[in-house]
């Protein structure tokens, strides 16, 4: 019996000493049930808040099929794993050496130009950035065009025109209640 | 009730090809019999879908988890609120649901459409049936949403946590009313060019449908951006997302439309043109449904995944080349009755927004579509991303908002140079007068300072207009100012209704810009401990971490973190952002766990907190602050931009019928104006 009584205390003593070594004063208590709250995360870094590699970060699309980029996903979606892994892979690149460029060869390299939120301006993908410009310009080019050819053959506009009547005899206030009266007319 | 749901969608197969088939015999041989047939169709149709929604609805309110759809989508202890919206949160149940309102719309076109316009309602009964029938088709034979399991399990598998929000409660059927009802004024189109009655009657007759779908799905975008923001937790509320864009085409096509209109209804000119805008637009919406529920977009690939792609491929080009075809056929009926009579015109600037607009749907369109593009033609796969579609785009943007300014300073017909100068000088010194204090101020933002400036320009043209009409109307009738704005409004609601519209797109505008000055951090923070972000207006924010509580509500599990919020020091209140563990009526776990974002919304800057998680499941926390500038412009410019449309379409005051020779009075009317304007 005593025995026992003791062991128990020792118990109670080495878990109490346990938990002493564990409790200084920059330690915070658990969580009732930390599964709860989704996938444990390790403390932010300075280079996690680096500008610069976020800048790069922004350039570069995460492979987890969410579209976004590695920064926007791993600040946003906390479920996907390829993010901070992709996170991580940078840093290793940059802490080895390598300029942003080099870095996002890299990562072309490995993973195709699928990688790039914004495709390399050459080649075929130039057409993705400039036709739409170029096509509302023609567009516009051809609307002037075809807006001049309009207006020539308007008899409006035409020379033989008879001159414009004289300004009607009105006071500003009448020229605003024509104008408000023409305008409930319909249409 | 799933038997009877699944009964009824066969009948409206069948009623739906009925009317369809009477609508074009009987309009095409004048045949009332058949053409009375097509009408009570459209209301059978409805009865049918109706039943067939009132039976899922039943379906998933009893939790009848033997049917697939209810299963797979909601679960024993899924909020009511979110039951409802279940209906529509799946593809085989939105699919129902699109049938079932546009089945709504149709009938109600048919009881609402009097006199005049009935000679087109036979056609109109055998579109919207044809349109209906597809959508009933390809439930019945690709999606059904009263598909039975083999076996009941205990409980559902819940609702994605995404959507449980009040956003993707109004987010989706305020799009698809949007989406549905350009098909009436489509099919009004349809039956124009089949009866070859071209005259500007039949856009009369759809002019409240087609303001109706601007405004819904103005309202369905502007939520669906709320929602995105509040909820997904990446700060923003726009991605260029290919579900975005696919709601974005036909907006801005319809927005198009709505401006060139009242060229044809004043000048009876760009007859080709509306009419190809509403077909346009109706196309587009189909396009769209077919891009986001193929899953073409992720990759060509992946189309093959769902045998519903090919059912809407199929009907894209079916419909598509039918309303080609007829459109050809009948160009040459659609002559111009007047001639544009200077480049410096009204109509000739509404041209212009009409081409920036559709340019601006091109360049979407070309974004969202240049990755199968790429893949297609030189096998390369790439990404066009935000950071391109805002290259191409935000000009576009600003460009149009440009033009938003100029086009009411323009007269119609023909612009006097001192008309001109007499209405620009005020908008343009407010423009430049805006833009000279903001530089004063510091700002250097390229696109923000050309945002901000035009935007006073806008606001600018806008207040011109409402001054003037209300001192001419305090000098003619001595309305005190206030009285005169309001009768101004109340007399003609189209015109100054769109004025305000005008003033929500500059307050988008100015929302939209204020992401350009977006700051943010990470910090991981024990309670006690704050982190610091200083705005880009120059205040500090000091949020402090409270601490973290755990409980348990009704379908999940909550993991919360308290912060305090201090600005320059000051205590201003305190935010909380969540983990949500959704978990089935047996406390199992469904879903990963989810973020909820901690927002404090303010005019200036909205205060953006997301919990990232735990360190070693401790109260240390992982948390990203955002400070999001001028976001609840946005939301206010949304609301203004409503409030204009609802001004644009309540009924009377605006001027909707029309009588005998209308359009050569009217057009008399003008030139007396124009006249008077020199």
């Amino acid at each position: 019996m005593t025995h026992g009584v003791s062991r128990r205390d020792f118990f109670v003593l080495a878990i109490g000493a346990a938990g002493a070594v564990v409790q200084d004063t920059t330690s915070v208590g658990r969580v009732y049930d930390p599964d709860r709250a989704g996938r444990a995360q390790a403390p932010v870094t300075a280079a996690d808040n680096d500008k610069n590699v976020q800048a790069l970060e922004k350039r570069l699309r995460c492979s987890c099929g969410c579209g976004l980029d590695i920064y926007t996903c791993r600040t946003t979606d906390f479920t996907c794993t390829y993010s901070p892994a992709l996170h991580q892979q940078v840093l290793r690149m940059l802490g080895d050496g390598k300029t942003e460029q080099e870095v996002i060869d890299a990562f072309v390299a490995q993973y195709g130009q699928v990688v790039l939120m914004s495709p390399p301006r050459r080649g075929f993908n130039l057409l993705g950035y400039f036709v739409p410009g170029v096509v509302l310009v023609i567009a516009a080019l051809g609307l002037v065009w075809m807006l001049r050819r309009w207006t020539r053959e308007s008899p409006a506009a035409a020379p033989a025109m008879p001159a414009a009547p004289p300004p009607p005899d009105a006071s500003p206030a009448e020229l605003e209640r024509l104008r408000d009266e023409l305008d409930r007319l319909p249409g | 009730m799933t038997l009877l749901g699944y009964f009824s969608l066969w009948l409206a197969l069948v009623v739906g090809l009925w009317g369809a088939i009477t609508g074009f015999v009987g309009g095409a041989q004048g045949r009332a019999d058949l053409q009375q047939s097509a009408r009570h169709a459209t209301f059978a149709l409805f009865g049918a879908l109706l039943i067939a929604v009132i039976s899922l609805e039943v379906a998933i309110f009893r939790h009848d988890f033997s049917v697939q759809y209810v299963a797979s989508r909601t679960s024993r202890n899924l909020p009511t609120f979110y039951l409802w919206s279940a209906l529509y949160s799946g593809q085989e149940g939105s699919l129902l649901f699109w049938a079932a309102v546009l089945s709504l719309f149709a009938a109600l076109t048919q009881l609402m459409t009097g006199g005049r316009y009935r000679v087109y309602l036979p056609y109109v009964a055998a579109v919207t049936s044809l349109v209906a029938s597809f959508f009933v088709s390809v439930m019945l034979f690709a999606a059904n949403p009263f598909k039975r399991l083999a076996f009941t399990p205990m409980d559902g598998q819940g609702m994605n946590p995404q959507l449980q929000n009040p956003g993707m409660v109004f987010h989706p059927p305020m799009l698809y009313l949007g989406y549905i009802s350009i098909t009436i004024p489509f099919a009004f189109a349809i039956a124009a060019l089949l009866t070859k009655k071209l005259d500007t009657e039949w856009m009369v007759a759809v002019r409240k449908w087609t303001i109706v779908s601007w405004l819904f799905l103005s309202i369905g975008l502007l939520i669906g951006m709320w929602w995105a923001y509040v909820e997904l937790g990446w700060g923003g509320y726009w991605a260029w997302d290919p579900v975005e864009n696919a709601a974005l085409l036909p907006w801005l096509v319809m927005t198009a439309y709505l401006h060139s209109v009242m060229i044809q209804e004043k000048r009876g000119m760009l007859k080709k043109w509306n009419l190809a805008l509403i077909l346009g637009a109706w196309v587009l919406s189909i396009f769209g449904t077919f891009l986001t529920r193929s899953g073409v977009i992720a990759s060509v690939h992946s189309f093959t995944e769902s045998p519903v792609g090919y059912y809407f491929l199929f009907f894209l080009v079916a419909a598509t080349a039918a309303t080609a075809v007829l459109y050809v056929t009948r160009l040459p009926l659609l002559q111009a009755e007047a001639t544009l009579e200077s480049m410096v015109s009204r109509e000739a600037s509404f041209l212009f927004n009409n081409l920036l607009l559709i340019g601006l749907a091109f360049s979407v369109l070309w974004g969202t579509l240049f990755p199968i593009i790429s893949e297609a033609v030189v096998g390369v796969k790439i990404t066009y991303g935000p950071p391109t579609f805002n290259f191409v785009n935000i000009p576009l943007g600003l460009t149009l908002l440009l033009m938003t300014g100029i086009g009411p300073l323009i007269a119609w017909r023909r612009a006097s140079t001192a008309n001109l100068r007499r209405q620009f000088a005020v908008p343009v010194t407010v423009g430049v007068f805006a833009l000279l204090i903001l530089l004063v101020g510091g700002m250097r933002d390229g696109w923000a300072l050309v945002a901000f400036s035009l935007g006073a320009f806008v606001v600018g043209t806008v207040v011109q207009e409402f001054a003037r009409g209300a001192r001419a109307r305090n000098r003619q009738y001595g309305e005190a100012l206030p009285l005169a704005v309001l009768q101004l409004l109340s007399r003609n609601r189209r015109r100054y209704g769109g004025y305000i519209v005008h003033i929500g797109i500059v307050l988008l505008f100015v929302g939209f810009a204020g992401m350009a000055f977006k700051t943010e951090t990470e910090a991981t923070l024990r309670p006690g401990e704050s982190a610091e972000l200083r705005a880009r207006d120059g205040h500090m924010y000091t949020f402090t971490h409270l601490g973290i509580s755990q409980y348990n509500a009704l379908n999940r599990q909550v993991t919360a973190a308290l912060l305090d919020v201090r600005r320059d020091g000051k205590e201003i209140g305190r935010l909380r952002t969540e983990k949500r563990q959704h978990v089935d009526a047996l406390g199992n776990r469904t879903f990963e766990p989810s973020t909820e974002v901690g927002i404090m919304s303010g005019l200036r800057v909205d205060l953006y907190v997301v919990l990232a998680g735990l360190v070693n499941g401790t109260e240390q926390a992982v948390f990203r602050f955002t400070i999001n500038p001028l976001v609840w412009w946005v939301w206010f410019g949304g609301f203004v931009l409503v409030i204009g449309g609802l001004i644009v379409l309540w009924p009377g005051g605006a001027p909707v019928a029309l009588k005998g020779s209308r359009a050569s009075h009217v057009q008399a009317g003008y030139a007396v104006k124009l006249e008077a304007e020199r």
